[in-house]
């Protein structure tokens, strides 16, 4: 094919321009479930994994001793993770299909952290959760089940994996599907999709299964390609953080003054009454710019300037949002926080708060609960959080916060706990009512009994 | 050293697209647009909560986006940040005449930390093989040093190479700008936390998410104009290890080396003495990217020679302070 095919043609390259969505997954599982099999799939049978890639892969695992390619390494970025053979951190993959583009959070299977499960859970849209089929529903899977319903992932897939193992047999596969499901249902995970798979035969991971043929639904890539990545933007509240305020004060634009920022959440229009918290000035949106191009509508997650009717203090760090719909606003914070620093958190500890754009000063009053992801179990005051602990914390602010419920807003209901002293970030807060709130078990044990079993935490 | 695959198989697998065009609601973006929106994000985090931020600007095509992105995102206002361009004092000419022109329309800033300087001082030696990539990470950490620039854009992008895809959007480095990689803060939602003790700087980069597709998808849709050496043009290289560098003053070629005349174009840009050239007929932004899509090579792999020196080439330069 030369250059002149294709533009004349103008066909082929059209379509590698037309309009495809982007969507954010998770992936959590333990090396022995075979996630790394599955990303390494994923990756290799939509094609990208290039020549050089693998060459440099091959390369590796024959100078470690290796007989064929450890798709491993192909993940494993950093020296000290080849050196050991372990993944330490959370890494972006991406990968495309012609239906859409792909960000998948690859989290670590041997590094026993919790954070970065929630790290990688944070923005994506979906979770790919990893069960053994030999196994079926573990402590672990528990976990992972709970970490994203607490982080409020919309889509949960349960991909059933090694079927090759248990003989691709289907009560097997509907035992666990049915067990997880009434398991994630019951902590509030909108939807789960439970799919067969053998990752390393490559059964319903891209191509479906020639073996079981009793599986009626979607292989996975199929499923990530199709899964709805919008929400319904009409029900959500409206809300912009202001971030910047835009005043060029040139001859072109002498008048110019507009608030920019990343719709949090919601549709914004011009002509509509607007409230800008804390402050609680009323106006109207006079105008919107979507990137120098003037809009009527705009909607979120899309990166606008809003120009306002009347001349009013506008700075950033404040909140706009529809006159009537105007958010809760105070200085009393209670959160389900996952600790993510080294350093404890405990009560007294005075921290920064990043709601937003907005950064506060805060005292943390109270740690009413240590909660225990395999059990949902609540230890009472436990004084203090330490690295990868899941909680419930009461918070002072130094000055009024306008805080949806992150059950309402990821965007408008997390924010960070951040130590003034050195910027460490110690925890990452939500809003408002978890399943974490209602104490299950009201189990009361003893906060240092559970620091042994940290160590077969495997996300 | 292979062409960049004209065979046209990765770009009838793209033919599926404009048939499924966006999903079910009307709400719903486009990758791109999703990009633009989350990048221009992350311009006025820095805008917003820094005071002296740089953009590191080396007239390479990712830095030609981050620019584009960054003229958006303060429009109809003025890009509150200066450029810093690291010269290698091997940089191809076009490309320097472009940085100038582009300076120069949008009445920006531009300091310049210069290689040949540090060489010519004798501070730093030249290296046997020819190449200076790793020679930048002085002068670009005195320089920003001396400037007291607090946060220092740089157009990496994750899916460029495997060190690279365990970088933060917002990453923190030292008084001497390393980075460690088990030192970093997790990234939650797109709550950046930019805090840094004085001496210290956030290296901060809005293309993270971006593939090169995804690249060269955008400069096609905004139609950005890029130096000439992104298109098929001919020129006089020769081969060594496997790569087509194009002869100057750096050192090349030696009397061994055959130069001939061919048609070639580059996929990425950089010092000349490491810098490979792609054998290529595409002489559109269209061609290219059919090219891109249906190449079995990373741009890296593909161009960069530097990066072959070791397994971890390029995570040990980014922990000594480079981009």
């Amino acid at each position: 094919m030369t250059s002149t095919d294709i533009t004349d043609g103008g066909g082929a390259a059209e379509a590698l321009l037309s309009a495809t969505t982007l969507l954010r997954f998770a992936t959590a599982g333990s090396v022995d479930d075979g996630k790394s099999t599955l990303v390494g799939r994923l990756l290799h049978d939509s094609k990208s994994v290039l020549t050089d890639q693998l060459e440099a892969v091959e390369h590796a695992s024959r100078s470690r001793g290796g007989e064929g390619p450890d798709l491993a390494l192909l993940t494993d970025g950093l020296r000290a993770e080849r050196e050991q053979g372990i993944t330490i951190d959370v890494a972006y993959r991406y990968f495309a299909t012609p239906r859409r583009r792909f960000i998948l959070a690859d989290t670590p299977g041997h590094v026993q952290y919790t954070r970065n499960m929630v790290t990688g859970a944070s923005t994506a849209d979906l979770a790919v959760v990893l069960v053994d089929a030999r196994n079926g529903v573990v402590e672990q899977t528990r976990r992972h089940a709970a970490v994203a319903a607490l982080l409020r992932v919309p889509h949960v897939v349960l991909a059933v994996n090694k079927m090759d193992l248990v003989g691709y047999a289907e009560e097997v596969f509907a035992a666990i599907a049915e067990e997880f499901t009434a398991y994630a249902t019951a902590l509030g995970v909108p939807e789960v999709t439970a799919i067969p798979i053998s990752a390393l035969a490559g059964d319903n991971v891209v191509e479906p299964s020639a073996v079981m043929d009793w599986y009626g639904g979607p292989t996975v890539l199929e499923h990530l390609e199709t899964v709805p990545v919008s929400h319904d933007l009409a029900a959500c509240h409206a809300r912009l953080p202001v971030q910047y305020v835009i005043r060029p004060q040139t001859a072109e634009h002498p008048d110019y003054r507009g608030y920019a920022g990343q719709i949090a959440a919601g549709t914004f229009r011009t002509g509509e009454p607007v409230t800008v918290l804390p402050g609680g000035r009323t106006t109207t949106v006079q105008g919107i710019d979507l990137l120098g191009e003037a809009v009527d509508v705009a909607w979120a997650p899309q990166s606008v300037t809003l120009l306002l009717a009347d001349d009013i203090d506008v700075s950033r760090g404040d909140l706009i949002v529809p006159s009537g719909d105007v958010p809760p606003s105070g200085q009393d914070v209670e959160a389900t926080v996952c600790h993510v620093a080294d350093t404890p958190l405990t009560v007294g500890h005075r921290v920064l708060l990043k709601h937003t754009t907005r950064t506060v000063k805060a005292i943390v009053k109270e740690i009413p609960a240590l909660v225990t992801l395999d059990d949902l179990s609540h230890h009472a005051e436990p004084g203090r959080l330490t690295a990868n602990d899941i909680g419930l914390v009461k918070v002072r602010t130094a000055e009024p916060i306008a805080l949806d419920s992150y059950a309402d807003s990821r965007r408008t209901g997390s924010f960070l706990l951040i130590d003034p002293a050195d910027g460490t970030t110690l925890a990452a807060g939500m809003a408002g009512e978890s399943f974490a709130t209602n104490d299950r078990s009201a189990a009361a044990a003893d906060p240092e009994a559970r620091q042994g079993d940290e160590a077969e935490w495997d996300f | 050293m292979g062409s960049a695959g004209r065979e046209g198989s990765g770009v009838s697998a793209g033919t599926g697209a404009a048939a499924q065009g966006l999903n079910d609601s009307p709400y719903a973006l486009s990758h791109l647009d999703a990009l633009e929106s989350e990048s221009v994000h992350i311009f006025r985090e820095v805008a917003g909560e820094f005071e002296r931020p740089v953009i590191l600007f080396s007239g390479g095509k990712d830095s030609i986006v981050m620019l584009h992105l960054a003229l958006k995102a303060f429009a109809p206002g003025r890009v509150p940040f200066a450029l810093l361009h690291v010269d290698t004092g091997h940089n191809f000419p076009e490309v320097l005449e472009y940085r100038d022109r582009t300076v120069a329309r949008h009445g920006l800033r531009l300091h310049v930390a210069s290689v040949q300087d540090y060489i010519d001082r004798g501070v730093l030696r030249e290296r046997p093989d020819g190449t200076r990539n790793p020679l930048q990470t002085l002068p670009l950490t005195e320089k920003i040093a001396a400037e007291r620039f607090d946060a220092v854009f740089g157009g990496g992008r994750r899916d460029e190479e495997k060190a690279r895809a365990k970088e933060r959007v917002f990453s923190l480095r030292d008084e001497f700008s390393q980075w460690d990689p088990r030192r970093q803060r997790p990234e939650l939602w797109q709550l950046y936390n930019g805090r840094h003790a004085p001496g210290e700087h956030v290296r901060v980069f809005p293309l993270s998410n971006w593939t090169e597709l995804d690249i060269w998808q955008y400069i096609a849709r905004e139609k950005i104009e890029l130096p000439e050496i992104y298109f098929a043009h001919e020129r006089e290289v020769f081969q060594r290890s496997g790569m087509w560098l194009t002869g100057g003053d750096w050192g090349g070629p030696t009397d061994a080396e055959q130069v001939e005349r061919r048609t070639v174009r580059y996929r990425t840009v950089g010092d000349m003495s490491c810098t490979g050239a792609v054998d290529s007929d595409a002489v559109t932004l269209e061609a290219v990217i059919a090219e891109i899509a249906a190449s079995r090579l990373t741009e890296r792999g593909a161009t960069r020679a530097d990066d072959k020196l070791s397994e971890a080439a390029m995570e040990d330069r980014k922990r000594e302070g480079y981009f």
